[in-house]
């Protein structure tokens, strides 16, 4: 069957686009392949510096002719509806069939040539395509991401013949900017044109400019008895900026090395795009990175090392600037200078933030055996980094150039809990508020990294017990950032996370910036399940909605909101929270409608929520669990079925008028189930509960098989509607069983 | 191809370029007088850019950021450097490829070293301009801005320009492998860049941070943005307003801007509402260039097309 090849040959696509685009042109292929009534085997797509590629195998030459039966109007109809329907199909009246009242055609369509269809799709492509930036270039009007050259475009072998806004179809494509022969070339077919790109160094794939960048980049580390420090970003992003990937080793000054190795890491990997390196023998970065160049230069990279190597200098000695000038400046500037920076119009200034966290981190650091002058302390300076010079230029490393600083300048801290400085607002600051409200940063250096860089201040009395669990509450604070971020467990540091984000969801549910849909300027849900983490895994007793009403308190409540709109806040509030922490709960497998069950109890205690979700889930896997299930919903269809002829008689069970056997029996074993549940519950032993309401299958399950509910006798079913009634609330003080599917 | 066995001295880069692009098309144009931040803001690029007529120059700008200052103590930041800069409108089809000979020229061979081209899409809010392109990297450091204009002043082009910024200092420290800016060889035998700049780096520096007397900066600010105004309001001898004058006043005001931020007079609350007032400025400039562009009113500097848009107005 035959190949469509089409190449879309450009000047430099961002590197950020190539991924993107390549789905793009996929799904619009497909789309317009599919308008055209054609079918295929495999349709492929491939993105690159210079080009996006698609082939798809296995073409028709043309759609098949059809014929197509065609509904018109009744017979019945006023004799313009028939003449319309004659015009539309082209038809005569003697060519209709009259069916049950009704005309009908029969409308033969002829097929299309396949090479008719692919100009317009190519156009239309090429016209829709939704790059999120596109630009015109030269007299023209057609807008593409950068100048489009060339258009490959050969079905079954040959040219199909178009032009798009000048630009011709043809077979020729070229190689690589400067190690290819420097003339296009004419390609056959999709194997030809990519084992031709090959021997002009273009790799076509990214998947094959990626594993080649891997291979030679830990090749080249290996070399050296180091290692490559992996970056899948990084990776994808450099896999997009040459189409010949050729890593090579440079040197760096190891004097840089007494920088924190983020600082490195960060000035290689934004500004450069190389991969740090490291040396295992000294456990830490080795004074090395790895460049992907796009030549293999001729006197096998030693000029452009060299070059990248200065230029790597250059840029640490900046980092080095910032550094040096930071730790001269310290903690006692950097707040005074938040007073000025705003961190949201009504939010306030970090300053305001600064003491709104300080205040919370206080009043929950007894729930997490955090000492509450000592949690004030650490929230009060958790976010002094913000106006260092470092994080302006870096702001990812926010949190953690605070930790840095806050033990490198050993003893910066206003130990009185008062608000340092007054005064001083509209100071210039380049500080954004990036606080929150930045994209995560998943990719950090990893511990042992951290370790040696502190292990090495300048100043020669590191902080010690107390301060250096401070330090660490200032570095990790942000955390968790992202899904796989580690989760804190440090009492101190703990309760700043927790007051950070808790300090961020309040104040713009306040202000009422929720998300919507896919927008989330402000994070909120990574806030969100940052507490829920939080909390579960230092199994923090924290009452979200008595923190958020205390809490609340801490905002000016200048907008003219009423304290309706307050309790309104909190419910809303709430709710997000019960929203994150089932996204977290099925992502951990659990099903969607037990941890509704567990939430129509009203519970906020998110600890004890996913307690009892855990032993739910356990309970229903069971046979013990399923069944008592089936029966609590026969239950409640009975009791339904009866709430629609009048009240359900409720109170006690009249022992004396249960006649038959399984009744007799189903009512003892309420009766001990609702203490033993009672019991279990008040002890949070979950897993008991669910072994109490196991003791309640067999007889439910007998009561079902014996007893007949409606019984003419009016005490004997009021006793028994009673029974029921019972079972459903025993059940009910562990969940609600009626959400359950099943 | 070798490197060459000696490389361009500062000012043989800078001949060499002009070479090339005259040779190419470019009208090589002086430096304009009046001070500028960037090469851009030079009015052979930024107001030839509207309009639809074509236009090829080339020129070096001295450009000044009196912020940067730092006393001629820092190896890489000036307050006062050279951008050369190309414009080619509308741009060739192949204006990547005479890029890449320009680095050949001056003896940068694309087989030794690593040439990039990394997404950068440039934009200068106080002349409300701005395009798509790259910055050009050579073995990872920043030689060339590389741009495709699509608007200016806030309007966007007719066609698209290519412009190219080299800068220079960076270049020709790569090119002679130097690590300090104020080591640079300016002539081949041996004159410095710091024999020739070092001093007006010093002084400078602390006339940008210390010196300028920042009521009469912002009093001089106040008297340009009225004399801009002032004079597109006039019209000259074939009934056009007066646009290059009054840009001429744009540049002035925008430099006191720059030197009143580095004075530390700017507070964050006025920082906007100046960018703001020469954003203006500026737009009511370029409104008025291509109005009169479009009406071919100015005589063509190849007096071609003059006549073209008379009978239409």
């Amino acid at each position: 069957m035959p190949q469509l090849l089409i190449e879309l040959f450009s000047e430099e696509i961002p590197a950020r686009m190539q991924g993107a685009a390549a789905r793009d042109l996929e799904r619009m292929a497909s789309e317009r392949l599919k308008a055209a009534g054609l079918t295929w085997d495999a349709l492929t797509t491939y993105a690159g510096p210079r080009r996006l590629t698609l082939v798809v195998e296995g073409l028709p030459v043309a759609t098949p002719d059809r014929e197509e039966e065609v509904k018109g109007p009744r017979t019945s109809a006023p004799e313009q509806a028939l003449e319309g329907f004659l015009r539309k199909t082209g038809l005569t009246k003697e060519q209709l069939t009259d069916r049950d009242g009704v005309w009908f055609a029969v409308v033969a369509s002829q097929g299309v040539q396949t090479t008719a269809v692919v100009p317009e799709m190519v156009d239309q492509i090429v016209r829709g395509f939704p790059w999120p930036k596109s630009m015109r270039w030269g007299s023209g009007t057609l807008r593409w991401v950068r100048p489009l050259k060339r258009i490959v475009a050969l079905f079954d072998g040959a040219v199909v013949p178009f032009d798009i806004d000048g630009i011709p179809s043809s077979d020729m494509t070229e190689g690589h900017r400067f190690m290819g022969s420097g003339q296009p070339f004419a390609v056959r077919d999709f194997a030809d044109y990519r084992a031709r790109l090959e021997q002009e160094f273009v790799l076509l794939d990214a998947a094959d400019r990626r594993l080649r960048i891997l291979e030679a980049a830990k090749a080249v580390c290996a070399e050296r008895g180091l290692v490559l420090v992996d970056d899948d970003g990084l990776l994808e992003e450099v896999a997009g900026l040459a189409e010949w990937p050729t890593p090579i080793l440079g040197d760096m000054d190891p004097a840089f090395l007494d920088l924190p190795p983020e600082v490195i890491r960060l000035s290689m990997k934004v500004h450069q795009k190389y991969f740090a390196v490291r040396d295992p023998a000294r456990d830490g970065l080795a004074p090395n990175f790895v460049v992907v160049a796009n030549v293999e230069a001729s006197d096998g990279g030693r000029a452009l090392a060299g070059g990248n190597s200065r230029v790597l200098s250059a840029r640490l000695n900046d980092a080095r600037f910032f550094w040096d000038e930071d730790r001269k400046v310290g903690f006692d500037t950097w707040l005074k200078k938040l007073e000025g920076v705003t961190f949201h119009a009504k939010l306030g200034t970090l300053a305001d933030r600064v003491e709104r966290i300080a205040a919370l981190a206080r009043e929950i650091a007894p729930l997490l055996g955090a000492d509450p002058d000592q949690a004030e302390r650490a929230a009060r300076l958790a976010k002094a980094d913000l106006a260092s010079g470092m994080v302006g230029e870096f702001p990812e490393l926010q949190g953690i150039m605070g930790g840095y600083y806050a033990r490198d300048l050993a003893a910066p801290f206003p130990l009185e809990g008062g608000r340092v400085g007054d005064g001083g607002g509209g100071t210039a600051s380049p500080v954004s508020p990036q606080d929150s409200a930045a994209g995560s940063t998943d990719d950090r250096v990893n511990a042992a990294d951290r370790t040696q860089a502190a292990s090495t201040p300048t100043q020669p009395s590191p902080l010690q017990g107390e301060g250096s669990a401070l330090a660490d509450a200032i570095r990790d604070h942000y955390k968790p950032q992202g899904p796989n971020d580690t989760v804190p467990t440090a009492p101190l540091t703990v309760a700043v996370a927790l007051a950070d984000k808790l300090d961020t969801l309040v104040g713009f549910f306040a202000i009422d910036e929720r998300p919507t849909g896919s927008k989330d300027p402000f994070a909120l849900r990574r806030a969100a399940l940052g507490v829920i983490r939080l909390l579960i895994a230092n199994g923090c007793r924290l009452k979200v909605s008595s923190v958020v009403r205390v809490h609340s308190a801490h905002f000016p409540r200048r907008f003219g909101e009423s304290d309706l709109s307050q309790a309104g806040e909190e419910v809303e509030l709430l709710l997000f929270f019960a929203d994150r922490l089932k996204v977290l709960l099925r992502d951990q497998g659990q099903r969607h409608d037990l941890v509704d069950a567990v939430f129509a109890l009203g519970d906020d205690d998110l600890v004890r929520i996913v307690r009892r979700v855990e032993a739910l889930g356990t309970f229903l896997a069971t046979d013990d669990g399923t069944n008592l299930l089936a029966g609590y919903k026969r239950a409640s269809n009975i009791l339904r079925a009866e709430e629609k002829k009048g009240p359900i008689p409720t109170g006690m069970v009249d022992l004396n008028r249960l006649v038959l056997p399984q009744e007799q029996a189903l009512a003892a074993s309420v009766q001990r189930a609702r203490m033993d549940v009672e019991t279990a519950v008040a002890a949070e032993d979950f897993a008991g509960a669910m072994r109490a309401l196991a003791a309640l299958r067999a007889p439910v399950d007998d009561f079902f098989v014996g007893v007949m509910v409606n019984s003419d006798v009016p005490e004997e079913r009021d006793n028994r509607l009673k029974l029921l009634g019972q079972v459903r609330d025993v059940m009910g003080q562990v969940a609600d069983f009626g959400l359950i599917a099943g | 191809m070798a490197e060459p066995s000696e490389p361009l001295a500062f000012q043989d880069l800078i001949l060499t370029l002009q070479k090339y692009w005259g040779e190419r098309g470019c009208a090589i144009l002086q430096p304009y007088d009046v001070e500028v931040g960037a090469g851009t803001l030079h009015p052979a690029t930024v107001l030839r850019a509207l309009g639809p007529r074509p236009w090829k120059a080339a020129y070096v700008q001295p450009s000044r950021r009196p912020g940067d200052g730092r006393y001629g103590e820092n190896p890489n930041r000036l307050q006062h450097y050279y951008q050369f800069q190309v414009i080619l409108k509308p741009n060739p089809d192949d204006l990547q490829e005479l890029y890449l000979g320009s680095l050949k020229a001056i003896g940068i061979d694309p087989k030794l070293h690593d040439i990039r081209f990394v997404e950068d899409d440039w934009e200068n809010p106080t002349v409300g301009a701005w395009g798509l392109g790259w910055e050009v990297w050579c073995d990872g450091m920043e030689v060339t801005q590389f741009t495709y204009f699509q608007g200016v002043g806030g309007i966007e082009v007719d066609v698209v320009s290519g412009e190219l910024t080299y800068g220079l200092e960076r270049l020709a420290m790569y090119v002679q492998g130097v690590d300090n800016v104020y080591d640079l060889k300016f002539t081949r035998d041996g004159t410095t860049y710091g024999e020739v700049f070092l001093e007006n780096e010093r002084q400078q520096s602390q006339a940008n941070f210390h010196g300028y007397d920042v009521e009469g900066l912002k009093r001089r600010f106040e008297d340009m943005e009225a004399e801009s105004t002032r004079l597109l309001a006039m019209t000259g001898p074939q009934g056009q307003q007066l646009v290059l004058p009054a840009y001429d006043q744009v540049l002035k005001a925008s430099h006191l801007f720059n030197l009143m931020d580095a004075r530390g007079a700017i507070a964050v609350a006025e920082r906007q509402s100046y960018i703001g007032r020469i954003r203006d400025l500026c737009k009511a400039c370029a409104v008025a260039y291509v109005e009169q562009e479009r009406e071919a009113l100015l005589p063509s500097p190849r007096g071609g097309r003059a006549g073209d848009g008379v009978e239409a107005h």
